[in-house]
C-alpha cells in the first residue's frame, strides 16, 4: 500500500459507510470535486447492486474517459477503464467473450454521446445484454467545462462563451428510439428512486439505459451562475416531474427548465444478443453448431 | 509450456486457398475464438470465412459498427478469456491506432491482420502496397513495442497467423500479420497439419489466488501473468500509467518503469522473437533484404544476378518488427552492401540504415505500390552495389 494517493480511512467511517466493501479503499481519496454528483450515484449503484440478484464476482464495470470514467477505478469489482467513447464496444467484446458476465458501462455524457455516440446507437439496436449508466452533468468536466452534445441550448461553456447554440440530445429518447428495452432518468437528488431503478435494471436483461442528471458545481454551475451544489439539488427537487411510463420523446430538457424523470421504458419483447446468436445458429446449423466453451 | 491445437479448429488436409482464407484457418487452428471486424477490401474474405466457420468450432464473430469498435471489442473478449483478433486494411487500420496503444499498455494479447493496400487515404483499395510498415511500428501515440510478421505465401498466411497468436500470448503484446493484397488474393496449395503437430502457446494464467496476485508484476522475461474477468480477482485495468496493482500511478518514476518494461520485454527478447530466412549469406558481396510479397519478386532478381556470377545472398524478414539489427550488423561487416526493395517509398529501409551505421552500402529499391516490382529494377540495384 505504497500508493501515494492512498490515505487512512478512520474506523468510524468503516462502521458507518455501508458501501465500503464495494469501494477500493486503497484508492481513496477520489478525484471528484466537492458537490459533484458522481459519488452519490455510485452509492445508489452499490445499494442497487446489493439489493439485486447480481453475482458480484461476475459483475464487471467498464468506463470510458472523463470524470465518470474514473468510477471503474474506485469500485471493488473487475473493472476496465478503457479509451474515450469506447466503453460500449469493449463491453460488447466482454459480454460475447463470456456471456456469464454481468456487464455494466458506467460513463459520462460526453463519452457516451459525442465520441461514443455511434457505439451507443448500435449497442441499443443489437440489444446487447449490457446496462449503460450515464452521468449527465451537461458538460465535459474533466477537461475544464467544454460544451457537450447534452449541453442545454443557451448554457455557457468554455467553448461556447456566448452560450451553446446547438440542440442537445434527449438521450432517453435516443436510447428508446434505437431499441433500448429499459430506459430511465433520475437526478442525483432522487437517491431512493435511483436505488430502486438500479436494482430493477440489474435484474433485467438486454440493452438497458439509466441517465442521471448530476451537479457539476465547479464548472457547469459556476460558469452559468447557478450557485452551489446544494442549489442544484434544490433545483432538481423543485423542477423535477416524475412521469413513469411516458414516451421519452416528450422528456426533452431545456436550460434550467423542467426535468422529466422516471422509468420511461421497461419491455421484454426484443431478442437479446447473445441469446439470439445461439438460437439462430442452432436453427441454421443443427448438430454442426458448437457453442462457445464457458470460461 | 506449449500445448497442442484444439482439433476442432484444425481443418487438416491439403487445400487450394488464397491468403485471406488461409489466414482465417490459421486463426482457427491457433485457438482464436473471437473475431470482431468491419468490411474492407482487400481483407474482407478473412472475416467472411470466419463468419461461416466460427459457429462450427465454438467461436463468436461480430461485425461491429466500425474499425474503432472492432479493435476494442477484441480487447474485451480477451479479458473475458478468449483468444481474439481483428482484420482490416489501410483506412480501417488508421482508425484502430488508439487501441493498439491500449493493448500495449494493458498488455492484452491480441492479433491484428492488415491486408495492406495502396494509400494514403482510400488510395488503391484493390491493389497491393507495403506502406503501413512504419504505421504498424509507430502509429499509436507514446512509446511501446509490437511484433509484426510478413507472410509471402498463402501457406505462410496460415503458419504465421498461428505464430502471431503464440507470440501475442507469450509476450502479452499486440501482434500484427502484415499481409498485402497480392498475398491475400494469391491462391496456392496450403497444407494444414493435424492438430497434434500444431504447437500452441497458452494464455499465461496465474496459479495465484486473489489477494496474492499482483496484476502487473512481471517475471524474469518481463511479462506478467494474466487472469480473466469474472473469477473473483477484482482486477482493475486502465490505459493510464499504472503500478503493479494496475492502479493509476501517474508519476515520472512509474511512467519510466512501466514504459521501459513494455519496450524492453520485446527489445531484449528480440533474438528469441527473430525469424529470418537466409540463403547464400556466407560468401555474399551483396545481400537482398526484403519481406512479404516483395521477397518472391526478389527471388527472380537473385537468379538473374547469380547467372551473372554475382555473389548475392538473401535475407528475408519473416518478423519485421522487432527489426533484427544485431544480425544485420553481423552481415554488414562482411558485404559491400544491402539492396532493399519495398512496396513503399522508403520505410523499413530507415531501420536498416540506422542498424548498418555505415558499415556497408544501403541501396533502396522503391515502388509506390499498385503492383509488385519489376525484378529487373532489383537486379540492376544488385549489379550497381556489387560493382
Amino acid at each position: 500500500m505504497n500508493d501515494p494517493l492512498a490515505c487512512e480511512i478512520s474506523q468510524e467511517a468503516e462502521v458507518l459507510n455501508p458501501t465500503l466493501d464495494f469501494i477500493r479503499r486503497d484508492r481513496m481519496p477520489h478525484i471528484w470535486c466537492p458537490g459533484c454528483g458522481i459519488g452519490t450515484t455510485v452509492n445508489c449503484f452499490v445499494e442497487g447492486l446489493k439489493q439485486s440478484n447480481a453475482n458480484l464476482d461476475k459483475t464487471v464495470i467498464v468506463s470510458g474517459i472523463g470524470c465518470t470514467g474514473r468510477v471503474a477505478g474506485y469500485v471493488n469489482m473487475d473493472s476496465f477503464h478503457t479509451t474515450h467513447g469506447r466503453a460500449i464496444p469493449f463491453a460488447t467484446g466482454l459480454k460475447l467473450g463470456n456471456p456469464d458476465l454481468n456487464v455494466i458501462v458506467y460513463s459520462g455524457d460526453g463519452d457516451l454521446f459525442s465520441i461514443g455516440g455511434n457505439h451507443f446507437i448500435h449497442a441499443a439496436r443489437r440489444n446487447i445484454d449490457v446496462l449503460v449508466i450515464c452521468i449527465n452533468n451537461f458538460n465535459y468536466a474533466m477537461t475544464g467545462g467544454q460544451v457537450a452534445a447534452t449541453t442545454p441550448t443557451g448554457a455557457i461553456a468554455t467553448t461556447t462563451p456566448y452560450g451553446s447554440m446547438e440542440q442537445p440530445f434527449n438521450t432517453c429518447h435516443l436510447a428508446e428510439s434505437c431499441g433500448a428495452v429499459f430506459v430511465a432518468r433520475w437526478t442525483a437528488y432522487h437517491v431512493r428512486q435511483l436505488v430502486r431503478t438500479m436494482k430493477d435494471a440489474l435484474n433485467r436483461r438486454g440493452f438497458r439505459y439509466i441517465e442521471i442528471i448530476t451537479p457539476c458545481p465547479t464548472l457547469y454551475s459556476r460558469r452559468n451562475k447557478l450557485g452551489t451544489a446544494l442549489d442544484a439539488m434544490k433545483y432538481y427537487k423543485e423542477h423535477s416531474k416524475t412521469r413513469n411510463g411516458v414516451d421519452p420523446r416528450t422528456a426533452d430538457m431545456e436550460y434550467q427548465g423542467e426535468i422529466i424523470v422516471g422509468k420511461f421504458i421497461d419491455r421484454s419483447d426484443r431478442p437479446i444478443i447473445p441469446d439470439i446468436i445461439d438460437e439462430r445458429l442452432s436453427e441454421a446449423l443443427g448438430p454442426r453448431y458448437v457453442q462457445p466453451e464457458s470460461e | 509450456m506449449l500445448t497442442k491445437a484444439d482439433p476442432r479448429g484444425v481443418l487438416e488436409g491439403d487445400f487450394f486457398l488464397d491468403g485471406d482464407h488461409a489466414a482465417c484457418e490459421g486463426a482457427l487452428a491457433a485457438g482464436c475464438r473471437f473475431v470482431a471486424g468491419y468490411p474492407i477490401t482487400p481483407s474482407t474474405e478473412v472475416v467472411e470465412r470466419i463468419a461461416a466457420r466460427f459457429p462450427t468450432v465454438g467461436g463468436r464473430f461480430i461485425q461491429m459498427e466500425d474499425e474503432i469498435a472492432s479493435s476494442i471489442a477484441i480487447l474485451g473478449a480477451v479479458w473475458a478469456g478468449r483468444k481474439a483478433m481483428t482484420v482490416t486494411s489501410g483506412p480501417g487500420f488508421s482508425l484502430m491506432m488508439e487501441h493498439i496503444g491500449l493493448a500495449a499498455i494493458t498488455e492484452t494479447p491480441c492479433v491484428f491482420i492488415n491486408v495492406q493496400r495502396g494509400g494514403p487515404s482510400t488510395g488503391l483499395p484493390t491493389l497491393p502496397a507495403q506502406a503501413d510498415m512504419m504505421q504498424v511500428r509507430w502509429g499509436s501515440h507514446g512509446d511501446y513495442e509490437i511484433i509484426a510478421l510478413c507472410p509471402y505465401s498463402p501457406q505462410e498466411c496460415f503458419d504465421l497467423t498461428i505464430q502471431a497468436f503464440n507470440l501475442s500470448e507469450q509476450y502479452r503484446v499486440p501482434v500484427f500479420l502484415m499481409m498485402d493484397e497480392c498475398v491475400g488474393h494469391m491462391t496456392e496449395k496450403v497444407t494444414i497439419p493435424p492438430a497434434d503437430q500444431i504447437e500452441i502457446y497458452p494464455r499465461r494464467l496465474t496459479q495465484k489466488k486473489p489477494g496474492e496476485f499482483l496484476l502487473f508484476q512481471a517475471g524474469k522475461d518481463l511479462v506478467p501473468e494474466m487472469v480473466r474477468a469474472g473469477e473473483g480477482y477484482k482486477i482493475h485495468i486502465t490505459g493510464l500509467t499504472h503500478d503493479e496493482r494496475g492502479y493509476p500511478a501517474m508519476t515520472p518514476p512509474m511512467q519510466a518503469s512501466l514504459v521501459r518494461r513494455i519496450v524492453d520485454k520485446i527489445q531484449l527478447n528480440e533474438p528469441a522473437i527473430r525469424c529470418v530466412e537466409e540463403s547464400d549469406i556466407e560468401d555474399a558481396e551483396v545481400v537482398v533484404i526484403s519481406y512479404g510479397i516483395t521477397s518472391r519478386v526478389a527471388e527472380r532478381a537473385l537468379e538473374m544476378a547469380r547467372a551473372d556470377g554475382i555473389k548475392v545472398g538473401n535475407l528475408r524478414l519473416v518478423v519485421v518488427w522487432p527489426f533484427p539489427s544485431e544480425r544485420v550488423q553481423q552481415i554488414a561487416e562482411k558485404i559491400k552492401g544491402f539492396v532493399m526493395p519495398e512496396l513503399n517509398l522508403g520505410q523499413v529501409v530507415h531501420e536498416l540504415t540506422s542498424s548498418v551505421e555505415g558499415r556497408c552500402a544501403v541501396r533502396s529499391v522503391l515502388h509506390a505500390g499498385g503492383t509488385v516490382h519489376d525484378p529487373q529494377e532489383i537486379y540492376e540495384a544488385i549489379v550497381e552495389v556489387a560493382r
